[in-house]
């Protein structure tokens, strides 16, 4: 948004005068993220998650297309070809686990991202574009990252693809004729590695794409901000450059000390022993369990054990594990209140975090094997993920009563704004 | 209209999950399933301490070399190492006539596709550790990578090759056909708890170690777990000594950047 107080660009060097007639991209880059561009002044360190999730999106691209010169994408050469980037390529054994670490690193900082949106009302009038742009980023990284994980073509990758691929054969009739036209085969083989290989280097290009648009699409209202009331004056924002670079700055520096701590010294802490063994289509795993990022929905998946009236329990399962990234995109609208930040909500404020502890524990339940205690805990805790979104939120936005919000973020931040007080007594 | 077909659609969910809940419940509570044998007398292994353990950790390579030995004269017969070349053998303290010595003493298959034929020739120290034939019970699993993948690492190979025993009195009376099953042998830290390997470390003296170190049953199976370390990650050391100055590094940064954002913002905040 350009609010009409943000400063205009006005280069006097000759040489940035002449780009600017040309092609003004450092006119672009000044009102997008340089001095430019207002922002509330107020944002917590919650809102530094954007910029760490495009710094990812940067570091897999980076290792992943340097990795991919190295890597054979056959089914007889594929872990052969992991192992000589471990062993042989220079620097490959740091290029491969900073590309595996830096997908769990992506999925940590996107999760933080996504529950800042959940909690501060992000995704509320006038950000719903913002929002399901982001909903559709979100399910581009599950599919990057799921056919990235069946390429080292380790055991867990293979009965991973296998799991999964299975899901499309619940769909009733054309199920199964679908899935042995996606795998290209029966089962996960060769036909299934090389077009996962193909679609796992060009998906990411498709997410920097809708990142452009979901950037752009932030920068028609601006920033939303904890108190979530909207900017009204100039003293209620901060150009990004330098205060937010600065900030954003820090942040990177706190998140690659955590990100290195794990490349360098925990690089096989995330991840399963069993993909370290070679895919082994007559050997089945004592556990199938995919990545950590993936256990939430897992849990849900594996949590529909009885079949439903007609429909049958697989089906029940995978249509259970769409729909709970799907409501997302109905957030917006599913949410009632007026109020937008849960600071003010004091009975969403309770509701918010039964759902990180729902979450948290259905993550916990995804990665144990499919057996009691587990199932139990996990088919109460899917009940209450669809409970939240579709019938509580709904209902707490009718029924609650908040706080009373500050005038401007003026007020919120300085205690007291000279506008708020001069409404107050005429 | 959209919140009316959302609490619909929750609601089926929810009770759809509900409903398994109850069945499944009911059935764990009115027929429990009963314990497996694994379960019950599965031992998980106590853990191996290793030079190369910790962030400080780095290989021995006198100990690398009683394992590689190890390997070599014990474990080659059934297990391959095919991810590791002869010449990798140099980065644990082998010299070039060594290493050359010790390919030779491997025959490499090489296949020539005008003829179909498979001839073999005596290794050199560009090769890797060759394939082998193996026709008994069993799979025995490539060497190479067997640390990172099996659950306790080092610790598990440790355990498994020294925890051959005869299976407990309890288990025999519980589970009767879990004992005694011909061409395997009872070990508690297998998964399964009876393995086709037979106990590959059975005596004191086995191996004749070069450098006059005891050989006991515990020594060998300490020495090659250590070198099965070295295998699954020759670049392990390497690793830490990148790490520690890029930890260093990162930590000035960001206490520098810190002082920065303060700087920057100082005009801003009350404080």
């Amino acid at each position: 948004m350009s609010f009409p107080w943000a400063k205009h660009y006005e280069p006097s060097h000759p040489l940035m005068k002449w780009m600017d007639e040309k092609l003004p991209l450092p006119r672009l880059v000044y009102n997008a993220i340089g001095g430019g561009y207002p922002v509330p002044r107020n944002l917590n360190y919650m809102w530094n998650f954007g910029v760490l999730a495009g710094f990812c999106l940067v570091l897999q691209i980076v290792t992943g297309v340097i990795m991919a010169m190295h890597y054979t994408p056959n089914t007889a050469e594929a872990f052969n070809s992991t192992e000589h980037i471990m062993r042989d390529v220079n620097w490959g054994w740091m290029l491969r686990y900073a590309h595996a670490n830096g997908a769990s690193a992506f999925f940590v900082v996107v999760y933080l991202h996504i529950f800042r949106g959940f909690y501060f009302g992000s995704y509320k009038a006038p950000r719903e574009m913002i929002w399901l742009l982001g909903v559709v980023l979100f399910l581009l990284m599950m599919a990057t990252a799921f056919m990235g994980y069946v390429l080292p073509w380790g055991q867990m990758s293979f009965w991973g693809a296998q799991v999964i691929t299975n899901l499309f054969s619940a769909i009733p009739i054309i199920g199964e004729p679908i899935r042995e036209w996606l795998v290209g085969g029966f089962s996960p083989d060769n036909a299934a590695l090389n077009r996962f290989f193909s679609l796992h280097y060009l998906l990411p290009f498709v997410i920097a794409g809708v990142v452009i648009l979901h950037i752009w699409a932030l920068h028609i209202p601006g920033s939303s901000n904890p108190t979530g009331v909207e900017v009204k004056k100039e003293s209620d924002t901060v150009p990004f450059h330098p205060y937010y670079t600065a900030k954003d700055g820090f942040g990177l520096g706190v998140f690659l000390l955590i990100y290195c701590l794990f490349v360098f010294f925990l690089p096989n802490a995330l991840g399963h022993p069993d993909n370290y063994i070679p895919a082994d289509r007559l050997a089945t795993p004592a556990e199938i369990t995919p990545e950590w990022y993936f256990w939430p929905f897992y849990a849900m998946l594996r949590s529909f054990t009885s079949d439903f009236f007609f429909i049958p329990a697989k089906l029940m399962g995978v249509m259970a594990m769409f729909t709970s990234i799907l409501v997302w995109f109905f957030l917006p609208w599913l949410d009632t209140s007026p109020v937008r930040s849960g600071r003010y909500r004091p009975a969403f404020k309770k509701f918010f975090w039964v759902l990180v502890i729902d979450v948290v524990v259905l993550g916990y339940c995804g990665g144990m094997p499919a057996e009691q205690p587990y199932l139990m805990i996990a088919q109460i805790a899917t009940a209450y993920y669809f409970l939240h979104f579709l019938v509580v939120l709904p209902l707490v936005g009718w029924m609650e009563t908040p706080k009373p919000l500050p005038f401007s973020i003026t007020e919120a931040v300085l205690g007291s704004d000279d506008e708020a007080r001069l409404e107050a007594t005429s | 209209m959209i919140r009316k077909i959302g609490i619909l659609i929750g609601l089926f969910f929810t009770i759809g999950a509900l409903w398994s809940f109850f069945i499944g419940t009911k059935s764990y509570i009115t027929d429990p399933p009963a314990p497996l044998v694994a379960q019950v007398f599965h031992k998980t292994p106590q853990h191996l301490s290793l030079p190369s353990d910790g962030p400080f950790g780095k290989f021995d390579n006198q100990q690398l070399q009683r394992g590689f030995q190890v390997y070599n004269e014990v474990c080659k017969a059934c297990h391959a190492l095919q991810h590791v070349a002869f010449r990798d053998l140099e980065q644990i303290g082998y010299n070039k006539a060594e290493v050359k010595a010790i390919a030779a003493e491997y025959q490499i298959p090489h296949y020539d596709p005008n003829t179909g034929e498979v001839t073999t020739e005596p290794g050199k120290p560009t090769d890797h550790f060759p394939p082998v034939a193996y026709a008994g019970t069993g799979h025995p699993p490539d060497l190479s990578l067997i640390t990172k993948a099996r659950e306790g690492g080092a610790s598990y190979v440790h355990a498994l090759l020294t925890g051959f025993q005869d299976p407990p009195a309890a288990m025999k009376q519980q589970f009767p056909d879990s004992v005694g099953l011909p061409g395997l042998y009872f070990n508690p830290y297998f998964a399964s708890l009876n393995i086709a390997m037979p106990p590959p470390l059975t005596a004191e003296g086995q191996v004749t170690y070069a450098d006059g170190t005891k050989a006991t049953v515990n020594q060998m199976a300490t020495d090659v777990s250590a070198f099965l370390v070295w295998t699954a990650e020759p670049t392990l050391e390497q690793r830490r000594q990148v790490g520690w100055p890029v930890l260093g590094f990162l930590l000035f940064l960001t206490v520098l950047s810190y002082l920065a954002y303060r700087n920057v913002w100082a005009d801003k905040k009350k404080h």
